[in-house]
């Protein structure tokens, strides 16, 4: 079955999203992506959206859903790289992803998750 | 106002939704649609075929290249033989739904679109049609 791959690189899971997804493949991604929090105790999980050229409902409620469900299980999630075009859609969609943290690329995510870690007693 | 080109897709499967992405997004390029304008008009797409197969059960997108008065558009019209919405002013408003979705799809892709026109049957089914012009 096809899959985005999840990378873990100390207490935080890094995952790119790089192909258009189709909604199954974005509820496995949210499914594994929680199952992963637990099994490696993760603090932190980012997830680069820059290759998306499309962010519709359907994914903006799984990027909600994941920080949710990391939110619950004591890890913080930052969405980062979203296009701008990206952005305005979203918006005038009434799509508000609230609850989501976000980042403008990769380096400002990982230094958002790293200070959070650090802050909650790493 | 005529109609140029036009091409149609069913919609029946998961994999159909991206195809649908895929294909306006082509064309909108095609057309020569400001990167902004093809992000609308594919989100728009995309919720509208995710209705079409959710909701509807299944149906079918017809693709239409549409000039008028020297301006050219993209005409998208979904289409399925589904239960048909009840209640369409209540279907139309953010945050209702009769499914698990967040109820933003209708109400959403109205918003990201210049032209929309909705027509249900209970028991017919559902035609959504919308069009951005460049």
């Amino acid at each position: 079955m096809e899959r985005i791959p999840i990378l873990k690189m100390g207490d935080i899971l890094l995952v790119s999203i790089q192909v258009d997804m189709h909604d199954r493949l974005a509820m496995t991604l949210q499914d594994d992506l929680t199952s992963k929090i637990v099994a490696t105790r993760a603090r932190g999980v980012l997830i680069d959206i820059s290759s998306l050229e499309v962010v519709d409902s359907f994914i903006g409620r799984m990027l909600a859903n994941v920080a949710a469900m990391a939110r619950v299980l004591d890890a913080n999630t930052v969405v980062v790289g979203m296009r701008p075009a990206v952005a305005i859609t979203l918006v005038e969609l009434g799509l508000s992803l609230t609850g989501v943290r976000t980042a403008l690329n990769v380096e400002h995510g990982m230094r958002l998750i790293r200070s959070d870690v650090e802050r909650d007693g790493g | 106002m005529n109609v140029e080109k036009h091409d149609s897709l069913s919609i029946v499967t998961d994999d159909d939704i991206v195809r649908v992405r895929q294909r306006v997004r082509d064309w909108a390029v095609t057309l020569g649609f400001s990167l902004v304008d093809q992000t609308k008009l594919v989100t728009a797409a995309s919720e509208l075929a995710r209705n079409t197969l959710v909701y509807g059960g299944g149906g079918t997108l017809l693709m239409e290249v549409v000039v008028n008065n020297r301006k050219r558009g993209l005409r998208l019209t979904f289409e399925d033989k589904g239960p048909g919405i009840a209640d369409v002013d209540l279907a139309l408003k953010d945050g209702f739904t009769t499914g698990k979705g967040l109820g933003l799809g209708l109400s959403g892709a109205r918003r990201l679109s210049q032209d929309f026109e909705l027509t249900s049957c209970p028991d017919e089914g559902t035609r959504v049609v919308i069009a951005r012009w460049n």
